[in-house]
């Protein structure tokens, strides 16, 4: 529709183009005939617009105090600033300041309000001050909740309920205006964590950490309840809950550029949280713009119209369709990092150094239902990234090349890269430790009995052939050799970091460990542990009888996923024990693991932030499900009081060789009990196109937008390329129609021609007999 | 006729209330509110404090369908399953359990849904229809025997497998079409091509077979001989006479697929990336979202009644002879 070339169309066009003729002819040249199988708006692939998608549905939750899953966090965190950010390229990950302009140091304090040194034990500390500095200037998104009139009013401020009808969208107003992001606003986010209105997602574990967040959240209530008399529960047009008139001791602004937060005792760990959405500074205007009448029955709130200071603002939200991102105008910019890490400067990763960021103008986002699709537009050209969610396409797209010559050249000629790093998640089966035979049993005879099963377990399943196997399917990376993954300070690599459990250590390169490596333990070793455990060749020594165990998995099985599931199955059975499936939805999964009647599962774990603290809490014992109903994170209900001391004098260390030694010792503790199959470490792969730069696969940085780049001219030079359209097989079939009517025409003569007794009438006779 | 037209609404109004308490009692037979809460909030670290809020706000914290601790009427008024229906059939469907207006999204997807399901739905009568004239008219040739092969052969294949088929053709390897997306306006035709000629290719064989069938059964009554014997055309006779008289049994089948027009076809919603009704329905389900389940299944209901009460309808236009009485 909009080609350029149209206008100077030659005579003679339709003759000398056939094909494009046809296309023209076969798509009302509505199609942008140039490249006729591009699912995007003809000639954007010219433009400065970054196309990606996220699988199945849209996100959920775009406002900041609810926001946590990984299809919203890309968009929250190009929309709001919260204190700190991860750098984008340094590995391990580092923190360092984004709205605010450094990361904060704590002041300590004890009972009596007495400052205490840096380096005071933890159990002192009664109290943490974080005074957080925000940067001067800058400025919010255009917005219309901070449109004014010439008197300084809001020009949406007293709207009623027939103003807002018919508006769905914040375009649908045509005024904006912006401000200076204050300290205000972060105190007012802090605040707002305590929230009856929306979904919190971690009030329960910032209640534990924010002085007075507790007593805070029951004001909170107190007043809400005032607001809602008379109204019905189910109401959902409420009226402002404004948490600028409810005072809170635990966020306080010291002045219009600093913020003060006090923090119980002393929780090294609270820096990460300042990087994430929930700290995210929230204008309290806007959150009045949406209390309005009629407001939240149109669609129009935080959760889908987001306010913010960050390199770009949301313009479009189509449910389950399509969500726009466009350059915020107000955005001061910021310097593209300079350092990252060895690798980065050949990967090309600092060429940017200090250039301003975003470099991308518009960031469309379309929903994807469908795997297939999504694949075939991302080797066509038109998408910049498959899915910016899920960092697993590339381990397919790998496989793919690996399975094919002629895909694997086809990704040469055109130049995909996926690069690939592992990340601080992991995947592993737990043993439930209240259960009599995989967990701790009884007696001291059974503990050792029942650790020894699981030791078994723990050489017999192969994770390295789990990982050969199911690439395809983006389950592929390291096999864990404990609870931390490789990413996180205190993970061990080589001699000092392998599991002596589940391997042996081969000195193929010298005594020190340097070229050596860990060898899974033959199964021989395995079958004697189930011997001293009393399962003799996977039976019950004393009667003899087969011993068969349940395994709770959290979704009805795919054929894809059966074949997982029977792989586990095989796994257990090369050491003779049954395993039996007992597949649910995961409601009901959850039900089981919250009551402690799961027998061994499957579960993971994707870091809130990258430290040892988050991983090693899953294995501690007041963190238990069962116990906990649900409310702590300790799916295996693991117990061990020398562990759970070791825990609880971790969490108050800094990083340092006394945090890696206790770290050390707590690895030790759960590979001889061995609570989990300790899995793998996934990958995540990046899959860029040639035109894409600055890419680098994160999934703890999530403010990824304002670092890519493309070339638009070599893009649309390349999608041109690569989708040359084949008009001459639509002839084929239009021919091959046509000559399938001939005998039909034929026989619908010769009919014509036949008599009431069958008889060919000719021509001539017949229509002189009808003469 | 306006009698048996209040009839036909009346049972129509029983038929949504044990629709509705169906939808209701499987939903919740396999969804409890506290799992609904739970899937709609989302990510870690949710409090039981949060699911009974949730509850709360959104209507879930009441008996389902029978109340004990109320008395006389409120023991059935005072339950979710009262207080969700009686809106409906003021058709308020309310907001989704994610918090979305019902009635906002399905004005919105209406369009996509039909922009696919009308050529869908015109094309595959017209052709079905010629196509089985034409194996009736040239019957027991070699032409009628390799148009009931086709026709099987057609029937015979999944839908997925055209999809699948019709995508890698016509967008991987012929790259005249894109494999999926939207549009608005005219830019949508791009995006309908495909899903229309696999729709339409989908459907083929079995209505083609089904209206050949009839029309068969249709040659062999006394009108058709009188026609004959009148010394009409076989055409006149096939497209004049014959599918008059065999128009019920084709308004019958047009009319069962009428709800479709409006409420998409899930399967090709889904992999052509249309964003109409269909694949909200899909979403929802997927979601367990009961309020948007239960709009969506209700309105597919009143579809229905609407369809089969205009067939009624058709039938006295196709067939003078029908009263409705």
């Amino acid at each position: 529709m909009n080609d350029p070339a149209s206008n100077s169309r030659p005579r003679g066009f339709f003759i000398r183009h056939p094909s494009r003729f046809a296309c023209l002819a076969m798509l009302g040249g509505l199609a942008g005939c140039g490249v006729p199988n591009n699912p995007n708006p003809p000639g954007s692939e010219a433009t400065n617009t970054y196309f990606t998608a996220t699988q199945e549905s849209s996100p959920k939750y775009l406002d900041p105090t609810s926001s946590y899953s990984s299809n919203e966090t890309p968009i929250v965190f190009s929309v709001y600033e919260p204190p700190l950010r991860y750098n984008y390229l340094k590995r391990p990950y580092v923190l360092e300041g984004r709205a605010a302009e450094a990361v904060p140091v704590p002041h300590y304090y004890d009972k009596e309000g007495r400052e205490l040194a840096a380096d005071t034990p933890g159990e002192q500390v009664a109290e943490s001050v974080y005074d957080v500095k925000i940067r001067k200037g800058i400025l919010y998104a255009p917005h219309p909740a901070f449109a004014k009139n010439a008197d300084g009013s809001f020009v949406y401020g007293k709207l009623r309920k027939s103003d807002v009808s018919g508006k769905f969208a914040l375009s649908d107003f045509p005024k904006t205006g912006t401000r200076e992001l204050v300290a205000d606003d972060f105190v007012y986010a802090i605040k707002r964590i305590a929230t009856t209105r929306v979904k919190s997602s971690i009030f329960s574990v910032m209640g534990d950490y924010i002085v007075g967040m507790k007593d805070y959240a029951k004001r909170v209530r107190q007043v809400d309840d005032k607001l809602r008399e008379g109204i019905p529960a189910t109401e959902r047009d409420l009226p402002f809950l404004d948490f600028r008139t409810i005072p809170f001791e635990g966020a306080t602004a010291l002045d219009d550029h600093t913020v003060r937060i006090r923090v119980v005792g002393k929780y090294p760990q609270f820096k990460y949280w300042l990087a994430m959405t929930f700290f995210a500074p929230i204008p309290w205007e806007a959150e009045a713009f949406y209390a309005q009448p009629g407001m939240i029955e149109n669609n129009l709130s935080l959760n889908y119209w987001p306010a913010g200071t960050g390199a770009y603002m949301s313009t479009e939200y189509i449910e389950n369709r399509r969500h726009t991102l466009v350059r915020n105008p107000n955005f001061r910019g910021e310097p593209y990092p300079c350092e990252g890490e060895p690798q980065d400067k050949a990967a090309g990763l600092l060429a940017a150094c200090g250039k301003m960021m975003p470099f991308i103008d518009k960031v469309v986002m379309r929903i994807e239902k469908e795997r297939l699709p999504m694949k075939s537009k991302w080797r066509q050209g038109y998408l910049d990234e498959p899915d910016m969610d899920h960092l697993t396409w590339g381990l397919e797209f790998g496989n793919e090349a690996r399975d094919s010559d002629a895909t694997a050249r086809e990704f040469a000629q055109k130049g995909f890269r996926f690069p690939r790093t592992v990340e601080a998640t992991n995947w592993y089966i737990g043993f439930n430790w209240l259960d009599p035979t995989v967990g701790k049993g009884k007696t001291a005879a059974d503990l050792d009995r029942n650790r020894k099963l699981r030791q078994a377990l723990q050489i017999a399943v192969d994770w390295e052939e789990y990982s050969d196997l199911f690439e395809s399917q983006g389950k592929a990376g390291p096999a864990a050799t404990g609870p931390l993954p490789p990413p996180v300070f205190g993970f061990r690599t080589g001699k000092e970091g392998f599991d002596p459990i589940a391997y042996e250590w081969k000195d193929e390169g010298g005594a020190n460990g340097r070229g050596g490596h860990a060898v899974r333990k033959p199964l021989a070793v395995a079958q004697k542990l189930m011997e001293e455990a009393g399962y003799p060749g996977g039976r019950d020594a004393k009667s003899g009888q087969p011993l068969t165990l349940n395994y709770d998995y959290q979704r009805v099985p795919t054929p894809e996923l059966r074949a997982e599931i029977d792989w586990v199955i095989k796994q257990f059975g090369k050491l003779g024990v049954q395993l039996e499936l007992r597949a649910t939805d995961y409601n009901r999964f959850q039900d089981k693991m919250n009551s402690g009647s799961a027998q061994i599962f499957w579960w993971g774990w994707n870091a809130d932030y990258p430290d040892a603290e988050n991983f090693l809490f899953l294995l501690y014992g007041p963190n238990s499900k069962a116990l906990t109903k649900g409310q702590g994170e300790n799916a295996a209900n693991y117990q061990n009081a020398d562990y759970d001391r070791l825990y609880e004098k971790l969490r108050y260390l800094d990083d340092g060789p006394e945090k890696q030694a206790t770290i050390d010792k707590m690895v030790t503790i759960v590979r001889r009990d061995s609570p989990w199959l300790w899995g793998y470490n996934p990958y995540a792969v990046g899959s860029y196109q040639p035109w894409t730069a600055n890419a680098k696969p994160t999934q703890m940085a999530r403010d990824i937008f304002q670092y890519r780049a493309i070339d638009p001219a070599m893009r649309a030079e390349l999608v041109r390329q690569w989708n040359p359209a084949h008009f001459w097989p639509l002839w084929v079939i239009a021919f091959g129609f046509l000559l399938a009517l001939w005998p039909a025409w034929r026989a619908f003569k010769a009919r014509e021609r036949t008599n009431a007794l069958g008889a060919q009438v000719p021509v001539s006779a017949s229509t002189t007999g009808n003469a | 006729m306006a009698g048996y037209i209040l009839r036909r609404i009346l049972y129509g109004v029983l038929i949504l209330v044990g629709v509705n308490l169906l939808t209701f009692v499987l939903f919740f037979t396999i969804s409890t509110p506290d799992d609904m809460a739970r899937l709609n909030i989302g990510g870690k670290y949710i409090s039981q404090q949060q699911i009974d809020a949730w509850k709360v706000q959104h209507g879930y914290n009441k008996a389902l369908l029978w109340n004990e601790k109320a008395g006389g009427t409120e023991k059935f008024t005072d339950t979710v399953f009262w207080e969700r229906s009686v809106r409906l059939f003021a058709l308020d469907f309310g907001a989704s359990d994610t918090g979305r207006d019902i009635g906002h999204e399905i004005a919105t997807r209406i369009g996509p849904s039909v922009a696919l399901q009308i050529p869908v739905f015109a094309l595959t009568i017209f052709i079905s229809v010629v196509f089985s004239l034409a194996m009736v008219f040239f019957r027991g040739s070699p032409l009628d025997f390799w148009g009931v092969v086709l026709t099987v052969v057609l029937l015979s294949i999944s839908s997925l497998f055209y999809i699948i088929a019709g995508q890698f053709a016509f967008s991987k390897l012929m790259r005249v079409v894109p494999i999926s997306g939207f549009a608005d306006g005219l830019g949508l035709i791009k995006f309908l091509v495909l899903p229309v000629a696999i729709s339409l290719v989908a459907r083929l064989g079995y209505d083609a077979r089904l209206y050949r069938a009839m029309f068969l059964e249709e040659l062999s009554r006394d009108y058709v001989r009188t026609a004959r014997a009148k010394g009409l055309t076989e055409q006149v006779v096939l497209f004049k006479h014959v599918l008059r008289n065999a128009l019920i049994p084709v308004i019958t089948n047009i009319f069962t697929i009428f709800p479709v027009l409006f409420l998409g076809s899930v399967v090709f919603e889904s992999f052509f990336g249309i964003p109409g009704l269909g694949s909200y329905t899909i979403e929802a389900i997927g979601q367990q979202d009961f309020a948007v389940v239960r709009a969506m299944v209700f309105l597919g209901a009143i579809l229905y009644v609407v369809g089969y009460v205009l067939a009624d309808i058709a039938y006295t236009v196709a067939d003078p002879r029908v009263r409705l009485a």
